[in-house]
């Protein structure tokens, strides 16, 4: 009667799994994103050396993005009219298609020909490079690590560190290849090579997009953070300034920043402060000598209001974009980035992917966690990851026909005989003569428990009942005390 | 329905009955440990701007000309991009003048499309006034303006920042509260705590990635 089958058989689907283990046989990349996390994580434990303050802030923080989304259509509406206020114009997208449309009429009213981008996972998730380049537009990354991995055709493998994936060998032999410069893995010298590159290609831009950390409704003002200037550069250089944020990016007062940054930096790197706190308010005023002519931010949505009208998958939306949750995630830190096929890896991937493109489509992004916790530990807004992770887990097993539809492509790994096997495994539990018969079977018929049990035996000795029963040897152990 | 009207009408729809998350920002929490005594203000930048490869020198409102006159010729750097309406801008004008044989002075007094390929290929250094300083996080306030525009702390390799010492505060919401930042920002204001820097190749550290490769601070002690 224990039959094996009442664990329920994790199908992972064979692209998923056959690029998870494409990834853990490939030492070079495993080296080189366990020494970068172990580094990250090192470099987050230092920086919040305090336990009470970093606890109190991340209280703080949570408290700050719960308020925002609290009345985050009426501020999005204030971001709106300050912005515009300012001289900034607002753009609003429900779909990635409709944001890259946006973009590119504003790009075609130019006639411009080139666009600089500084780091923006938002511009990721809309494909912008891809879009762009395919109406015969050049659309260049200028953060060191996106321009690595734009060379080299890929994506980025881990939000903050996009290149995290290749060492300088291999950065050294990509430059060789493509710019035809000489071989060298000194770093420095090879950032010297990128920065000659991407200076010109600040200088000739005609349009400079951007992502948002925080946009502040109270003043209209919109917060980038980085170290590296690239952020400045295509927000300050070209003509023309297009930022692209999520709907959630936004927040109430000035002051919420302070928390928010100070938590931002600490846990993606482990710095005080980036080297560049970014605030702009509006484009280039008359009178003044430098800064675009024009600013406009995109809004998008592409799922994320989706999220929003659950109040548990509602906290998914307090995320700052930090990476602290894949620097210290085991699974992460094995398969890379890469190995989960999307935007955002990791935990925070595996729990806003599936708003984006839909449950279908990442089923086993859900289960692709050993629910350790360590995300949610550390994330400094406190969204609880592994709760998220189980609802997920729930959403994908959902009966097609569920009066409560939460998200787009719920119930995919729905199965009837599986859903089946649970009933009967809930009613044998909560039926007290049935669950005596069912022990008293159990432990007489033992030898009869199979061998092998699908992928629980390949790591797992084959689970075998015990001869006797938890209930009966407390029985006899009351009856023997004579304690009845 | 446009996107905007179709976005907001989701959102509102899901907060249907709820009431807004009461706002009990605890001011303590991002202040407390970030107070300083007067004497320790200098030391807590410097110790935090100098692990990011800033070079810090103490000067005064008299001497600094000179320093920085001296600094440009030990780097052997041509010419200083400077604010000339500035009041620092004016003094350095002043110096130079009384001073011969010093680094050429350049003004950024014109719209930058008239002299875009002189600023990124030909103006090795800049000098810039600062706002202040935060010392909790080793950082530069800038609020470019017309005199002294943005590009001014970005282009150039090598950028010169004057910091009057009684101008460090303590923290970043000291500073937005006591300036009223929330009452009207700039077009662009700007925290600066190092030269440019990236740690996109192997985690390794390397200085000059876009914007100025050298932040050289001369804190003014008595003003």
């Amino acid at each position: 009667m224990s039959t094996p089958t009442l664990i329920p058989a994790v199908e992972v689907q064979e692209d998923f799994r056959a690029r998870a283990h494409k990834a853990l046989d490939d030492t070079q990349l495993r080296n080189n994103f366990r020494s970068a996390m172990d580094s990250l994580m090192t470099k987050r434990a230092t920086s919040f050396s305090d336990a009470h303050e970093r606890e109190h802030l991340r209280g703080l923080g949570n408290a700050v993005r719960a308020r925002a989304l609290s009345k985050l259509p009426d501020l999005l509406e204030q971001l709106e009219s300050n912005l515009t206020r300012n001289g900034v114009n607002v753009h609003w997208a429900e779909t990635v298609d409709e944001a890259n449309g946006i973009v590119l009429s504003i790009i075609r009213a130019h006639e411009a020909r080139q666009v600089i981008k500084g780091k923006s996972m938002v511009s990721e998730e809309m494909e912008m490079n891809h879009f762009l380049e395919a109406r015969d537009i050049e659309c260049l990354e200028s953060d060191m690590g996106e321009y690595i991995v734009q060379l080299d055709h890929e994506k980025p493998s881990h939000i903050i560190m996009p290149a995290i994936h290749k060492n300088a060998g291999q950065v050294a032999s990509l430059f060789h290849d493509k710019l035809g410069v000489e071989y060298t893995k000194d770093v420095d010298q090879l950032i010297q090579i990128g920065r000659k590159v991407l200076r010109q290609k600040f200088f000739e831009a005609d349009i400079g997009v951007s992502g948002v950390n925080f946009a502040v409704a109270e003043t209209g003002t919109l917060l980038l953070v980085e170290n590296e200037g690239n952020g400045r550069m295509s927000t300050t250089v070209p003509p023309v300034h297009i930022a692209v944020t999520g709907i959630e990016k936004v927040v109430e007062n000035l002051r919420d920043v302070v928390p928010l940054l100070s938590l931002l930096t600490r846990s993606a790197l482990g710095q005080p402060i980036t080297t560049y706190v970014n605030m702009i308010s509006g484009p280039r005023k008359p009178h003044e000598l430098d800064g675009p002519q024009e600013v406009h931010l995109v809004l998008l949505d592409n799922g994320r209001s989706q999220a929003f009208a659950d109040s548990e998958l509602r906290q998914t939306l307090n995320c700052i974009r930090c990476g602290a949750c894949m620097n210290h995630c085991p699974v992460y830190t094995r398969i890379g980035g890469h190995a989960y096929g999307e935007v955002y890896p990791g935990p925070i991937g595996k729990i806003i992917t599936p708003h984006m493109v839909g449950l279908a489509k990442v089923p086993d992004h859900p289960s692709a966690s050993s629910l350790c916790g360590a995300c949610g530990e550390v994330c400094p807004v406190k969204i609880p990851i592994p709760a998220l992770l189980r609802r997920l887990r729930e959403e994908n097993v959902k009966a097609p026909d569920s009066p409560y539809p939460v998200m787009r492509g719920q119930g995919s790994k729905y199965s009837p005989k599986e859903r089946f096997i649970w009933n009967a495994w809930a009613w044998l539990n909560s039926s007290p003569r049935l669950y005596r018969l069912f022990g008293f079977l159990a432990t007489r018929l033992r030898a009869l428990t199979p061998r092998n049990v699908g992928p629980w035996t390949q790591n797992h000795s084959a689970p075998k009942p015990a001869a006797r029963s938890l209930h009966d040897l407390a029985r006899e152990h009351l009856d023997r005390q004579g304690d009845r | 329905m446009s996107a905007k009207e179709n976005i907001l009408a989701k959102l509102r729809k899901s907060l249907t009955g709820t009431t807004p998350v009461a706002d009990n920002y605890n001011v303590e929490l991002v202040t407390q440990t970030y107070r300083y005594a007067p004497e320790e203000r200098i030391p807590q930048l410097r110790k935090l701007m100098e692990a990011v490869h800033t070079e810090i020198h103490l000067t005064s409102g008299e001497n600094w000309p000179a320093l920085l006159a001296q600094l440009l010729r030990d780097r052997q750097l041509p010419s200083l991009l400077i604010a000339p309406t500035t009041p620092h801008g004016q003094k350095i004008t002043q110096f130079w003048a009384n001073n011969p044989d010093l680094p050429a002075l350049k003004a950024y007094d014109r719209p930058v499309e008239e002299w875009k390929a002189e600023l990124f290929n030909d103006t090795p250094a800049s000098l810039t006034g600062t706002l202040g300083a935060i010392a909790a996080t080793g950082s530069l306030i800038l609020w470019p303006t017309r005199e002294e525009p943005r590009l001014m702390s970005l282009v150039p390799p090598v950028h010169f920042a004057l910091l009057k010492a009684s101008e460090i505060r303590d923290n970043f919401y000291e500073v937005q509260q006591e300036f009223e930042w929330a009452q009207g920002m700039p077009t662009n204001a700007l925290l600066v705590s190092g030269p440019s820097k990236t740690a996109d190749i192997e985690q390794v550290l390397a200085y000059g990635a876009h914007g100025p490769k050298d932040l050289v601070v001369l804190i003014l002690e008595d003003q």
